[in-house]
């Protein structure tokens, strides 16, 4: 267990394709955010963002989506800086889930997955047998087949999340971003969630509070403090004791019980 | 389109058509469909009027025009509510509650009473500059007290305040007595003086409006979950929100400069609209224009003749059916949260 290298530190190495983020920063009136972010996530992989409160988590996301532009350094895909894009290539391309989202428009289940086909569909012309196929492929995926009439507000949290995940598959997405997708949940639909995210063939950017849920379902984490990555790598190299001391300001005992040598965080308590 | 909102459509156009035929008929002066059927042919170049001069007047110069503007305000007005309640995802958004047919008024006073600029067309083009910055004033307002859906309509509120006082003060300082007594009456929302250039300059905007709201129907759609979400789905947020509120401010003006400000038929009609075709905009916006056009037609109907011979503004009776449905708007909102 080596102490967790403080510098700018590579995240888990990817081979150009896909997305990514090199050296990423982004000020808000003159405070740094974001400092010098790298990210590669290796095709059809999950990568957790961890991090306590304010640690760019968020921002982060919003940056690898394209809704915030990087004060320095680019976020790519396929090589090609995601700010040349036009926005409905990008969404073709990459689906976001957002922490928690309501509507007062009075939608169902299939009205809001439908929304997924919007950067796929032109103006004036009716949904196409291709829109239709996504639809029905997305609803069977996240369970919610026989659910296509429901309206939204009678949705609980969860259903609304997966509504929201099956959304994101409708747009048919090689990447996907969620960010705290698991936050209001009870710990059957946090778990029921994340199986579901990872299975999906896409790759997969999460932020998550929950270091267990992380080290159960990530392939890969990235421990960013401060705006800096402070760890990047499998969870059972990054998850050690000195790190949460160190990140969190919190003492724990890391053990491996869990299956394929995941590791399994108990707080012991905070630190002075 | 599904198989039903193609037959709401085809029902809502013909229940139009027959409400324009019928609504002509009502009145002081003794009119039939008939005459009405007569008169148009003739006017169209098909077949002889076996109308008297009298009633070829009254139906081609007073009632004919007079109807069909109160089916193209409606009609507007509505469509205007539809896009401004979804692009603010704020189902109270309206363009006379937000304050831009106020913005409109003012615009269009000053030029009717200071005479600023001249020429055909420079009413509604100070309407239209009215609208776009008391638009743009209540956008700024909201947006920098934090866009929450109460914000905006405390916004309107100011901006309609603000414009009234403006427009007041204009009439009060400039007009004389009759204009006074014109324009007042005008402000109120009134149909009365329709011709055929109002007819035709207001159904050709709403024409080019619904085509571009049409094509943007989609886009629309996508507003349902916030702008960010918009955005992740391929949207670009700021072309859109320009383009669309360009096109509800113009056509706001150009309803505005020929019939006064009529509240709350772009609140209430959209939402009755959503309840029969659901809240897709490309079935919603034609259902929505549809139902706010054969509105109109009858709450003008109503409102010059109720009280008849004298008339009451349509604006308000619009008013007087409109904020008990603002109030049940209020309610279902807190429902929802």
């Amino acid at each position: 267990m080596k102490p967790a290298p403080r510098t700018e530190s590579k995240a888990p190495a990817g081979n150009g394709a896909g997305l990514g983020a090199d050296r990423v920063s982004r000020r808000v009136d003159g405070r740094l955010i974001l400092d010098g972010v790298c990210l590669a996530p290796e095709q059809g992989t999950t990568v957790g963002l961890l991090g306590p409160n304010g640690s760019g988590k968020s921002t982060l996301l919003r940056l690898l989506a394209g809704l915030l532009s990087p004060s320095a350094g680019v976020v790519t895909l396929d090589g090609a800086p995601l700010a040349g894009l036009a926005r409905r290539e990008v969404a073709r391309r990459l689906a976001v889930v957002e922490q928690q989202v309501d509507t007062q428009v009075e939608l169902t289940v299939l009205d809001v997955v439908r929304l997924g086909r919007v950067p796929h569909r032109r103006a004036w012309t009716p949904a196409s047998a291709d829109d239709e196929r996504a639809v029905r492929a997305a609803l069977a995926r996240t369970g919610l087949g026989d659910r296509r009439d429901q309206p939204w507000h009678t949705l609980s949290g969860g259903e609304r999340q997966r509504v929201q995940i099956a959304r994101a598959l409708a747009q048919e997405p090689r990447e996907l971003l969620l960010d705290e997708p698991t936050n209001h949940l009870d710990i059957h639909h946090q778990l029921d969630l994340l199986t579901l995210v990872t299975g999906l063939p896409v790759t997969t950017v999460v932020a998550l509070h929950d270091l267990n849920l992380a080290a159960m379902y990530c392939d890969q984490v990235v421990v960013l403090n401060t705006g800096r990555v402070v760890a990047g790598g499998a969870p059972g190299e990054v998850l050690t004791e000195e790190l949460i001391a160190e990140v969190y300001g919190v003492r724990a005992a890391v053990t491996r019980e869990g299956p394929g040598d995941r590791p399994h965080v108990r707080f012991l308590g905070t630190l002075p | 389109m599904t198989a039903r909102a193609v037959l709401l459509t085809a029902a809502g156009t013909l229940l139009l058509c027959c409400s324009l035929a019928v609504a002509i008929t009502i009145g002081p002066a003794d009119i039939r469909v008939a005459d009405v059927w007569s008169v148009v042919a003739a006017h169209l170049g098909l077949g002889t009027s076996e109308s008297t001069p009298i009633r070829d007047g009254i139906v081609w110069q007073l009632r004919l025009p007079r109807t069909l503007l109160a089916a193209v305000c409606g009609a507007g007005l509505a469509v205007c509510g539809a896009v401004m309640q979804s692009l603010l995802r704020n189902p109270l958004a309206d363009p006379f509650v937000l304050g831009v047919s106020s913005g409109a008024s003012t615009g269009a006073v000053v030029v009717v009473v200071l005479g600023v600029g001249g020429g055909a067309l420079s009413v509604p083009a100070g309407a239209f500059l009215g609208a776009l910055v008391s638009f743009a004033l209540v956008l700024f307002l909201s947006h920098t007290l934090g866009g929450g859906t109460d914000r905006v309509v405390l916004a309107g509120v100011a901006a309609m305040q603000l414009f009234s006082a403006l427009t007041s003060f204009v009439v009060m300082t400039a007009a004389d007595a009759e204009t006074t007594r014109g324009v007042l009456f005008w402000l109120l929302g009134s149909l009365g003086g329709a011709g055929w250039t109002d007819v035709w300059m207001c159904f050709a905007v709403l024409a080019v409006a619904l085509v571009v709201c049409l094509s943007y129907a989609r886009t629309l759609d996508a507003f349902a979950f916030g702008q960010d979400a918009a955005a992740t789905l391929g949207v670009s947020v700021a072309r859109t929100r320009l383009v669309l509120l360009c096109v509800t401010a113009l056509l706001t003006a150009a309803l505005v400069s020929s019939a006064g400000a009529i509240g709350f038929v772009g609140l209430v009609l959209p939402h009755a609209a959503r309840a029969l075709v659901g809240p897709g905009h490309a079935r919603l916006l034609p259902v929505t224009a549809l139902t706010g056009a054969v509105f109109l037609v009858w709450v003008d109907t109503l409102a010059r003749t109720v009280l008849d011979p004298q008339e009451v503004p349509v604006g308000v009776v619009t008013s007087l059916i409109g904020v008990p449905a603002f109030v049940a708007v209020l309610y279902r909102t807190r429902r929802v949260r």
